[in-house]
């Protein structure tokens, strides 16, 4: 059982991916990822959700009638993620300024309706609340890596610090404005899925 | 279908009907042998049917009511903070504008730097507002309540402005701080709703904010103040600011907002009351601030 919980721990970390395996969450790792600042946010609110939401229905999962259980999920993600974002703007009005659409947009965040319907309808609220942890955090990783590179090249800065030395654009280096445009992030993510796949021999599709 | 069910007790058949058969079709039991089976409803509730269609109603609804209710109570507990922080954070917005960013104390400062929250005349004059602290300027300027807020900065006196406008993919806001003269720019803030992160969304950054500082605004009777095109301004003109790279239609939409607000203004930032007579010549008398000193 303990190494049944740390599976569900650490294959979505790197194995089991939800964005380079699952492919889930793919629209919002688009979104976000063109400065460092707002991806990391994104990361650790999905990772809090998604791990509240599967201890939530992992909880209910034996009284959930079968026919409309998509319905309880996406109610339960909801009524989750308006009070945490009620909370946000009582008590930590700045982040939730700079989360501005993102917080409504982990609601319609497939890793979450993806985690929900494949874990945490079959699995004990410990197991599903490390899943959520897991996946959260596997996200998470994806989406600093793209906006690590995006932000670098696309405006030479990191976390909005000029990294960049001004002497470099009087020699005549440009910022890569395609970096920006949310096409190239779906380029990023396909090449770290090529990375990956190289990795990890057994996910190839012939 | 008011059948019951008798089983014989000898080789356990099952007989459906009104009485018990007189003998067993499989053992030849007498009738005395059959036993009427009770119908174990109890141990169907046992197993509660989650797939029935009233257990499914019932759970959406009171799925639905224990959610509405939770939310109408966090909502309800969370109110006064979040207003207090909204109205705060526009308060820091208008000290933004007088390039007083990022104050640990917002209130404190804003009460000691604004000295009043004024309403723009048709003729120019500044009377005092007495509403409560307002936090959608947009609503205020459609409905024609021209907002302008003194500021006393070192002795010297500003008036902001704000200002509201649409943007690429959503709307934008800011203010600007003019000086006494009423045309010189001090300082400006801007923000954004949803603009792209990285093009449009650095008008909100200070990279951008910092080129109007010094421009005019107005010039004999018009706006003349213009953000266009990066590298299209004159460096040398004290109207043309350059747009934000790679984010020409944000920009725009800045230039767009400047131009169709400070046009309400016209009035007041060219003391057109003055100009109307009613005050003597070169007095600037009936320029000045009616008693809004005493309104905070």
């Amino acid at each position: 059982m303990a190494n049944k919980n740390n599976e569900a721990l650490k294959q979505p970390m790197w194995v089991n991916n939800p964005v380079l395996v699952q492919i889930l969450g793919i629209c919002s790792a688009l979104a976000v990822t063109a400065q460092l600042k707002p991806a990391i946010v994104m990361g650790l609110s999905v990772t809090i959700i998604v791990a509240m939401a599967n201890v939530i229905i992992s909880l209910l999962r034996k009284t959930i009638p079968n026919r409309i259980r998509i319905i309880i999920q996406l109610v339960v993600v909801a009524a989750l993620v308006t009070i945490v974002s009620e909370i946000l703007k009582a008590f930590a009005y700045d982040v939730s300024v700079q989360l501005s659409v993102y917080v409504g947009l982990i609601i319609t965040n497939c890793i979450l309706m993806g985690r929900l319907e494949a874990f945490a309808m079959q699995n004990g609220p410990w197991a599903s609340f490390l899943d959520g942890i897991g996946n959260g955090l596997g996200y998470a990783a994806i989406l600093i890596v793209v906006a690590f590179v995006r932000e670098l090249f696309g405006s030479g800065t990191l976390f909005g610090f000029q990294v960049v030395p001004q002497s470099w654009y009087e020699a005549g280096y440009l910022n890569n404005g395609l970096m920006i445009m949310p096409p190239m992030a779906l380029v990023l993510v396909g090449c770290v899925i090529w990375f990956h796949r190289a990795k990890n021999k057994d996910l190839q599709e012939n | 279908m008011a059948t019951k069910k008798f089983k014989c007790t000898v080789c356990g058949y099952v007989h459906e009907g009104d009485t018990a058969p007189k003998e067993c079709p499989v053992c030849k039991a007498p009738v005395e042998k059959f036993e009427e089976i009770v119908e174990a409803v109890p141990e169907k509730k046992k197993g509660l049917n989650t797939n029935s269609n009233v257990y499914t109603i019932l759970y959406a609804a009171v799925m639905v009511v224990i959610v509405a209710f939770l939310l109408v109570f966090v909502s309800q507990t969370l109110k006064e903070r979040q207003t207090a922080n909204v109205i705060n954070d526009t308060r820091q917005q208008i000290l933004s504008a007088l390039n007083m960013r990022d104050q640990a104390d917002v209130a404190a400062t804003y009460d000691k730097i604004i000295t009043a929250d004024a309403l723009m005349q048709p003729n120019g004059k500044l009377v005092a507002y007495e509403g409560e602290f307002n936090t959608s300027y947009k609503s205020e300027f459609d409905n024609g309540n021209f907002h302008v807020f003194v500021a006393d900065v070192d002795g010297e006196r500003k008036f902001v402005i704000p200002m509201n406008g649409l943007g690429l993919w959503g709307t934008i806001w800011g203010y600007i701080a003019l000086n006494e003269d009423r045309t010189t720019v001090y300082g400006v803030y801007f923000s954004h709703s949803s603009e792209t992160p990285g093009l449009g969304g650095e008008i909100a950054g200070t990279k951008f904010q910092d080129r109007f500082p010094g421009k005019l605004v107005v010039d004999g009777d018009e706006i003349a103040l213009k953000v266009l095109k990066y590298g299209k301004a004159d460096k040398s003109s004290q109207y043309e600011i350059d747009g934000v790279t790679g984010a020409t239609i944000t920009s725009t939409g800045v230039n767009t907002m400047i131009n169709k607000v400070l046009t309400a203004y016209i009035p007041f930032l060219t003391k057109q009351c003055c100009k109307e007579g009613g005050c003597e010549e070169g007095s600037e008398e009936c320029c000045e601030v009616h008693n809004v000193e005493s309104n905070k």
